[in-house]
């Protein structure tokens, strides 16, 4: 019996969990459309990102975070500017390939709560309670089982946690690129005795071992926006058309430009890295990036924002109508914030992801309504795809 | 699978059989060791709060004056090495402590009072919260613990306290600063009432302005209250109204007591303690259970955890709960039969280690993810990739074993580590391995051993 020299070498590189460290989920469909959905997790401040520094009440609300974001902050449309954070992402814009929705939110109101209001932006539902649909799965997940062909089966994540946007009756796994399979290789007989008695290991232990024979190697770098990018770049080169991962770092309750600026850097990174290397595909490839909720109009007492409602949705790829800020804007005056203290919702931000599954997977408006996003009104088309 | 209660009460309510300690034989024996648990001082001690608060102090007024400058980056790299040392003294209180019981509702609190603080500096006061803030409380009354959390200098860091001032009160006048509602807001969401709680933003908002004035003295790292940052005025929080000037720390404490007595929060607690160490979805009788014990003793937490123990499910479908990483790594170092001289090299030469191997199961020590702590469930850790680092995990110890340990045989550590919960199956794989590191292997990684 010999030791396998990954083994001895697999301890020296065991990496730290960062906070920014997330799964990837891939799914296979037909056709050459792709669709790429990244959960900025912790709730980003929309109107910090998008700024709307048109509406004479925006400097009133934040005056102490106008003082330091206002310099370098980049025009959209002569209304709204992008937050220098952002501004690696103006050559998009100015191509059409970058675009927003504002004032969007899920259902879910009032309580607030991170961790309710992100499982319920993955799982699709309307109860604005945050309760989940009855099978407690992802919305995603629900939609590929009424695209003809998509290899629903193939689902599988990348990373540390879960990701429940893909979870649910399709299989699902996931794996890490940061860590190899060093284990008792050639002990497999074994180990599968072992865990035959108990599902939850042996299914486990069966995708571990599938998904080690397709794995990245060993030295692959930690995952960040830009490596988690870059392999669900690859991913959807090949056979995979849908994507999904997350970017965290957006609970700005405090110090929110330094913060926007880091998160916003992963997520800038992940942008530019799917363009540059999906290369033509890129022409194919819609992102929606979507957060649980939006932030506070009003900036808090340690220049940050706390947990709001209405919020941003972001539009990137070659396949989006961009260079616009799509949505019905509210406005910060006194009576328009939602609860005299956030953005007014007026659209729903599952729309534009029932649009997005309509236009590029040809999914019917009825088995949208009713069976992706139960309970939404798909209204009229939001004009996003190119 | 049904086992014997001796071995529920060390695999499921402890951190496993250690072959140099008596283990507890049921119920009785696990609360007759709550008090011991309690009384003794933590076997490997950390730094005051005193003396973490100068360094940090030191370290960020270097960082001031040279963020570049080696004696800064000298400081933090100290820092961080304190850390590895705090990590790893968590990790062997728990594996070589005789009081499991007393050692896992630490945890358990620990996880429910969640602190995730991002600046590695000012992570070296966490130590100081477990063992002053928490250990003090295991046994005492929910509320005291509650307070004792709230008031802690590492929570207040962590959820943005220091940052909230009261709009109107004399310190937001001046320099026109205002509320933070982080802590209000997590303290109802998941200390007390839990989310489906009774609550409304407004009462978030009401009780964010009672907290006003709680901060951190940062010179001495100590709780301190400034009564020129706390909002005017009584607040309504829940229908009650509490407070009014001139504005005190105890206005607050006079909430805590009553959300620590508040149904939901009997309901909210008694949920998860069952979940953490019965069973992903729990008996609905066991929880209403331990939550009128939890109603009738106002909060006594004693009189909770009796009734955690005296319901029958407690003591059935063992299996049921899949060993979070840390524990693991903890009930390993018990079945290898480890000793206070070895814990005492391992500090010396090993910390970044132990450290590293929690983490490379995706759960670094003293580092959760979030103010909501680690997830409870079988399927958040048995993925595929987690299930991978534990067999990368089973395989270095089973290595050492074999190498350290020439008179010892798997299938007797297999035996003393699982008892009556060792399956037939385990046995003969552990039997059958062809080299002795991969039967100590198999064992630890055996779908038994992962359970409890």
């Amino acid at each position: 019996m010999t030791l396998s020299r990954r083994m001895f070498l697999g301890t020296a590189c065991s990496a730290a969990a960062s906070p920014l460290m997330t799964p990837v989920v891939f799914a296979n469909a037909p056709g050459e459309n792709r669709l790429v959905v990244i959960v900025l997790r912790g709730a980003m401040d929309g109107i910090g990102a998008v700024m709307p520094v048109g509406d004479p009440n925006y400097r009133q609300l934040t005056p102490r975070l106008m003082a330091q974001t206002a310099e370098g902050m980049a025009d959209l449309d002569g209304y709204f500017s992008l937050n220098r954070a952002f501004s690696p992402l103006m050559p998009l814009w100015r191509a059409g390939e970058l675009g927003f929705a504002h004032a969007v939110s899920t259902p879910y109101r009032n309580k607030r709560s991170h961790f309710d209001g992100q499982d319920f932006l993955e799982n699709g539902g309307s109860d604005a309670s945050g309760r989940l649909t009855r099978g407690r799965d992802g919305w995603l997940n629900r939609a590929l089982k009424h695209i003809p062909g998509a290899h629903a089966d193939y689902a599988m994540a990348v990373g540390r946690s879960r990701l429940l946007l893909l979870e649910g009756q399709a299989r699902s796994g996931s794996w890490s690129p940061t860590t190899d399979l060093s284990l008792i290789n050639d002990e497999r007989g074994l180990l599968s005795m072992l865990y035959a008695g108990d599902p939850l290991f042996a299914e486990a232990m069966q995708s571990a071992e599938r998904l080690a024979e397709t794995s990245m190697g060993d030295n692959t770098p930690r995952e960040s926006g830009e490596t988690l990018a870059a392999f669900a770049a690859d991913m959807l080169n090949a056979q995979s058309r849908i994507a999904a991962f997350s970017i965290g770092g957006w609970d700005t309750h405090r110090g929110q430009p330094a913060a926007m600026t880091r998160a916003a850097r992963s997520f800038n990174d992940a942008i530019l890295t799917l363009k540059t290397r999906m290369g033509r595909n890129w022409n194919r490839t819609t992102v929606i990036a979507v957060t649980e909720f939006g932030r506070t109009a009003r900036e808090n007492g340690s220049i940050g924002t706390d947990h709001g409602t209405g919020g941003l949705m972001i539009l990137a790829g070659g396949a989006v109508r961009g260079g616009k800020v799509l949505g019905r804007w509210p406005g910060l005056g006194e009576g328009d914030l939602y609860q005299d203290r956030d953005v007014l919702p007026t659209d729903d931000v599952r729309r534009y992801a029932g649009w997005a599954l309509a236009g590029l997977f040809g999914l019917s408006t009825s088995v949208i309504e009713r069976s992706i996003f139960p309970g939404l009104d798909m209204g009229g088309d939001p004009g996003m795809l190119a | 699978m049904q086992v014997r209660n001796s071995t529920m009460a060390a695999i499921r309510f402890g951190y496993g059989f250690h072959p140099g300690q008596t283990p507890p034989n049921g119920a009785e024996d696990l609360i007759s060791s709550l008090r011991r648990g309690a009384s003794e001082k933590p076997l490997f001690p950390t730094d005051s709060r005193a003396k973490r608060g100068a360094a940090i102090q030191e370290a960020l007024r270097a960082r001031k004056r040279n963020k570049g400058s080696a004696a800064f980056r000298n400081l933090r790299k100290s820092l961080r090495q304190s850390a590895a040392q705090d990590g790893a003294k968590l990790l062997l209180q728990r594996a070589l402590s005789p009081h499991g019981f007393f050692e896992r509702l630490a945890a358990f609190w620990m996880d429910h009072f969640a602190v995730a603080i991002s600046s590695p500096m000012h992570r070296a006061i966490v130590p100081d919260f477990e063992r002053t803030a928490i250990r003090p409380h295991v046994t005492g009354r929910f509320a005291d613990l509650l307070i004792a959390v709230v008031q802690h200098p590492a929570m207040l860091i962590a959820l943005d306290q220091p940052a909230s001032v009261g709009p109107g009160s004399q310190a937001g006048q001046r320099r026109k600063r205002g509320l933070n509602e982080n802590l209000a807001r997590e303290v109802l969401e998941l200390h007390t009432l839990g989310v489906d709680g009774p609550y409304t933003q407004a009462d978030v908002r009401e009780f964010a302005e009672l907290l006003t004035g709680y901060g951190v003295n940062r010179e001495t790292y100590a709780f301190q209250f400034a009564a020129k940052r706390a909002e005017p005025g009584a607040e309504a929080v829940l229908g009650e109204r509490y407070g009014g000037d001139p504005a005190r720390a105890d206005h607050a404490v006079a909430l805590l007591e009553d959300l620590a007595n508040h149904p939901a929060t009997a309901d909210h607690v008694a949920g998860k303690l069952v979940t953490h160490f019965v069973a992903d979805t729990p008996d609905p009788d066991h929880v209403r259970h331990v939550s009128a014990a939890w109603r009738h003793s106002g909060g006594d937490l004693p009189a909770v955890y009796s009734a955690l123990l005296d319901h029958e499910a407690a003591w059935r479908g063992f299996g049921g709960k899949v060993k979070q990483p840390i524990d693991l790594v903890a009930s390993t170092l018990r079945a290898m039969g480890l000793t206070r001289a070895e814990a005492n090299m391992a500090l010396k030469r090993n910390a970044r280690q132990m450290v590293q191997a929690t983490a490379a199961m995706n759960q670094p020590l003293l580092l959760p993810p979030g103010p909501q702590g680690w997830p409870d469930e079988a399927k958040a850790w048995i993925t595929p990739q987690g299930l991978a680092a534990r067999l990368k995990f089973a395989s270095r110890i089973g290595l050492r074993l074999a190498r350290l340990n020439t008179a010892d045989d798997p299938r007797r550590f297999a035996e003393t580590a699982l008892q009556d919960a060792l399956r037939p199956e385990t046995a003969f794989a552990v039997g059958g391995a062809p080299d002795k590191w991969e039967g100590y292997a198999l064992a630890i990684a055996s779908p038994e051993f992962n359970r409890r």
